[in-house]
């Protein structure tokens, strides 16, 4: 049994949930929200800290609307970048890593949010989130991109043993110097499986297709460039953010290889990712 | 062909664009719908090229029928089709006047 903290007693609950490294505190009146954090991103909590980021959530009631607008939309006004979807209404300032978020009990609201700020983070960090699963092995992590359908899923479920997931579904990867680092995310797809929160250098990136073999063939980067640019996370039409992303893509491609690797779906796939 | 370009035209790279050259090509977006190009060789000079200041069709002949060995017609037509696309996309601003200021293009 644990005893409550001094926050705790005023009512107030702390989060700090850890992706890419960076730790987000999230911040809520509500013991129930708290509870459904702590289950929804088990692996992904820390102890809450000197956090560089926060996040007050403002849980509101199930009959209250919370946006007119159904689809998300996202855009930069007064230096801050305001979110808002049927389910969900936030603002981030930047500047100094905080925001605001009201929405439902649900976690698909807080779900999105987390991946639009880290989004924001990591697009001045020169990272990126992209749409593809992620894994270590031999201490190398790989990232496999695709639309929907090009088999994230099924490579991720055919891992060694030896193998770690990072993800099935958003992988985070962080500029780390001249390198770059692949991180666990809690972010799932289809296979509904948490990724572990490990993190390595990322030592290729492919772009997978489904065929009656397995194949890799290295990419012009020109080819590469455009398919990561239609890959990565990008929620805001803003000028600056477009150019951050294409700084960011270019410079990833000027240090990790990129490859189409076409893949039959069993195991020996994996026989030719190293 | 765009009636415009049959004066003396002058073109400037936008301030709302990304561009870098990775693997031997220059790639560029825009900041403004996110399209994406890939400039050929031909099309790369021009770009570079495009200062504001020099008329396009002193680029086209000192640049490209030069270095490329393509007769001024060819070239200053393929050069008016790059220029009329890349400026749709506000990639390149065009002007009947030089162009100072990279934000602002007069059609």
């Amino acid at each position: 049994m644990t005893t409550p903290s001094t926050l705790e007693s005023a009512g107030l609950h702390e989060v700090a949930v850890e992706i890419g490294g960076m730790p987000i505190v999230l911040r809520t009146g509500d013991a129930e929200f708290r509870a459904l954090l702590e289950k929804r991103y088990a692996g992904f909590v820390r102890r809450p800290g000197a956090a560089a980021f926060g996040l007050d959530v403002d849980v509101v009631r199930p009959d209250r609307q919370i946006c007119e607008e159904e689809d998300l939309e996202v855009w930069y006004d007064g230096g801050l970048w305001r979110l808002e979807r049927g389910d969900f209404q936030a603002e981030w300032d930047p500047r100094v890593g905080q925001g605001r978020l009201a929405q439902g009990v649900s976690p698909y609201a807080i779900d999105s949010v987390l991946r639009i700020v880290h989004s924001l983070i990591q697009a001045q960090a020169g990272g990126f989130l992209l749409h593809g699963a992620s894994a270590i092995r031999n201490g190398k992590a790989f990232l496999f991109s695709g639309v929907s359908g090009a088999g994230k899923t099924t490579i991720s479920s055919l891992i060694p043993n030896d193998g770690v997931l990072l993800t099935d579904e958003i992988s985070y990867v962080r500029r780390d110097g001249e390198a770059y680092r692949a991180c666990g995310t809690p972010f799932a797809g289809e296979l509904a499986r948490l990724g572990e929160n490990a993190s390595a250098p990322i030592a290729r990136l492919f772009f997978l297709a489904k065929g009656g073999e397995n194949r890799i063939e290295p990419l012009e980067t020109p080819d590469a460039l455009r398919m990561l640019l239609r890959n990565i996370l990008f929620f805001a039409d803003d000028p600056e953010l477009v150019k951050m992303v294409f700084r960011s893509a270019c410079d990833f491609l000027a240090r990790v290889p990129a490859f189409r690797l076409t893949f039959f779906p069993d195991a020996r796939v994996w026989e030719l990712i190293q | 062909m765009n009636e415009g370009l049959m004066a003396e035209t002058y073109i400037a790279r936008s301030t709302a664009i990304a561009a870098r050259v990775l693997g031997g090509e220059m790639m560029i977006m825009s900041a403004a719908d996110s399209t994406f190009f890939t400039l050929n060789e031909v099309a790369t000079v021009i770009w570079q090229a495009a200062d504001g200041r020099t008329p396009l069709s002193e680029i086209v002949e000192r640049r490209i029928c030069e270095e490329f060995e393509i007769t001024p017609d060819v070239a200053q037509h393929d050069a008016e089709e790059f220029v009329n696309e890349l400026s749709q996309h506000g990639i390149l601003l065009v002007s009947d006047q030089p162009i100072l200021d990279s934000k602002a293009g007069t059609r």
